[in-house]
């Protein structure tokens, strides 16, 4: 790097944002050479350039390149027609497929049923604000912070030796044989969903909490007056109210497994079959060196989202229609 | 928010009963269950090398015998002080070019009447979820070829230009809802769109500006992917999550320097989100899309 950290910061800071300010206050004097009306009419792109040209140029521009290189070989150059696809399918990907079906399972359902008890009983008490701080605290840890946690908490040594691991140091106290929770095929997935769920329950519960207190409290009290205990006035009455935002939290939490990717490449690399989808087009594109490849798997997870893509723009259009 | 309708629980006090009980109980084990993981990483970074290799460190809450090693060799050989510079090297500029850019898309959006808006908010909503891998190799080329590859730049576009759906789905939202009359007061002094954007919209928007921003900040100061991509992992430019992570790959067996440097590199997030919880709570509650 050939820049000091002082000028980068600066530069990055302080030059860029007064620059894009300038650019409005300099096209606004230019503005005024034309008539009025035209002048409503050109505006709002001028005013649109800057964000269109960086949106277009890190989000379009590399989404349509990419779907046309998962028609292309590995150096994307030759056309190989569905080629990279029918790799996508072939027996040696789909344990990756499979893993990542797991995560989308697995994932959002737990987030979301511990998200809503967590969020439903700390509204009950006094203490909420401490059990809100708790479930964001991992919000702000990085993943490659969050990998080194959680290697302490599954860390394993054959049984007999002394447990460093604070999950095995729990099952060594009460009797039991430790668990080689990294290393264990049948588990390692599961250990990572586990840290997935530690990391993303409190965005489900901040939202979902924030649902609970838009509930009508009088039809809450109507439920009860008829006699409902409290579970059952919470599940027939609060929870069609929040059901809206219950498909958000749900929404959001898909996306974030479907794209799991951190977890996975900072705690295992994708051994013990815990590979998924963006790890495997990691691989694909620095160690195999196979564009083709690489942008057919991308492709897979964008064909994945696309469900939620429609039904997201359909619920925007009808509340912004004018 | 309709902070007229309290919950039940507190508009009366009631006694003590066994369901009562039970809530507390399952908030307490939940809440113990999530700190517990850092609790023991905080404990484990004050350990000598050879207790962390023989015992647990829960042993240390029995019989105290704590040291500032891990934190010295993180800082000398681990080379995280360098790492967090970088850290905030990517992240402040980031950060303030995502809330300019993003707050001119949105009140362009927002406020602006012209051909072809919905049919840029409609795409807006769909790059909401767009996973970001599908940009990578395209733009691994792009910045080749521009020369940006390794450069502070090239991750600051990547991360800002990434989050321009979310921060001008999330402005569009507060802009909307901006009152009309105070913009055409605005308006009949003869102000200019400028001048109106600046001097009363800007100022009156802090606080959505602020959630905006620390979502961001938290965002690009965790971000893994994309700077090991351009950036590469060498110490001059890693982040610290990028010097972490490959601290980890590289050690098998003890966590020691590696516990202190993690626990460094989640000072600054840590503190911004929880200091500013409040901001950070909006952030997340208006950037969802609702249904």
């Amino acid at each position: 790097m050939n820049s000091t950290p002082l000028f980068s910061l600066v530069a990055g800071v302080l030059v860029i944002p007064a620059l894009v300010l300038l650019w409005l206050a300099l096209g606004e004097r230019l503005l005024r050479l034309l008539p009025a009306r035209a002048q409503d009419r050109v505006r709002p792109w001028l005013w649109l350039a800057l964000p269109l040209l960086l949106g277009g140029t890190i989000l379009v521009y590399p989404l349509i390149q990419t779907l046309l290189m998962s028609f292309r070989n590995r150096s994307g150059e030759g056309f190989v027609g569905l080629d990279n696809y029918g790799w996508v399918l072939s027996e040696q990907v789909r344990p990756v497929l499979v893993n990542n079906l797991i995560w989308l399972i697995v994932l959002p359902v737990l987030t979301l049923a511990l998200g809503l008890v967590i969020a439903a009983l700390a509204d009950r008490v006094r203490y909420e604000w401490l059990v809100r701080t708790v479930m964001i605290l991992p919000m702000a840890i990085s993943f490659s912070a969050a990998a080194v946690i959680w290697r302490l908490m599954y860390a394993y040594q054959p049984a007999g030796a002394a447990q460093t691991g604070t999950l095995n140091g729990m099952l060594n106290q009460l009797g039991l044989e430790p668990i080689a929770f990294l290393s264990d095929p049948a588990l390692t997935t599961w250990a990572l969903i586990a840290v997935g769920v530690w990391m993303s329950t409190g965005t489900a519960m901040l939202m979902l909490s924030a649902a609970i207190k838009n509930v009508d409290a009088s039809t809450l009290e109507a439920a009860r007056l008829d006699g409902a205990g409290e579970l059952r006035a919470f599940w027939h009455i609060a929870v069609p109210q929040i059901a809206p935002t219950i498909i958000v939290v749900y929404t959001t939490q898909v996306i974030f497994a479907l794209k799991i990717f951190d977890i996975v490449y900072t705690m295992t690399n994708g051994a013990f079959d815990t590979n998924v989808i963006a790890n495997r087009m990691y691989a694909e594109l620095f160690q195999a060196r196979d564009y083709g490849h690489a942008s057919a798997i991308a492709v897979v997870l964008l064909i994945a989202a696309v469900p939620i893509i429609v039904v997201n723009v359909r619920q925007f259009r009808e509340e912004n229609a004018r | 928010m309709s902070t007229t309708l309290p919950a039940p629980a507190r508009a009366r006090r009631r006694p003590f009963s066994p369901a009562r009980g039970l809530v507390h109980t399952v908030l307490v084990v939940v809440c113990a269950a999530w700190v517990l993981p850092l609790l023991g990483l905080i404990v484990y970074s004050f350990r000598t090398i050879a207790d962390s290799a023989t015992n647990g460190w829960w042993n240390a809450l029995v019989k105290p015998w704590f040291t500032m090693t891990n934190y010295q060799d993180a800082w000398t050989t681990g080379g995280i002080g360098r790492a967090i510079l970088n850290s905030t090297l990517v992240t402040l500029p980031t950060t303030a070019i995502t809330v300019v850019i993003c707050a001119v898309a949105a009140y362009t959006l927002a406020r602006m009447k012209f051909r072809g808006r919905m049919t840029l908010l409609a795409i807006v909503v769909s790059l909401l979820v767009v996973p970001p891998q599908l940009t990578l190799v395209p733009l691994l080329r792009l910045f080749g070829d521009l020369g940006l590859t390794g450069e502070l730049p090239s991750v600051w576009l990547f991360q800002a230009g990434f989050v321009i759906p979310f921060g001008t789905y999330l402005l569009h939202g507060f802009f909307r809802a901006f009152p009309e009359e105070l913009l055409e007061a605005a308006a009949l002094d003869g102000a200019s769109v400028p001048r109106t954007f600046f001097s009363i919209v800007l100022p009156t928007s802090v606080p959505i500006m602020v959630a905006l921003a620390i979502i961001q900040f938290m965002w690009s100061w965790n971000d893994l992917l994309v700077p090991l991509l351009f950036l590469g992992g060498g110490a001059d430019v890693a982040p610290a999550t990028v010097q972490i992570a490959g601290l980890v790959q590289s050690t098998g067996g003890g966590l020691n320097a590696l516990s202190a440097a993690a626990l460094m590199s989640m000072i600054p997030p840590v503190v911004v989100t929880l200091a500013l919880q409040r901001y950070f709570v909006r952030g997340i509650l208006g950037g969802a899309v609702k249904g």
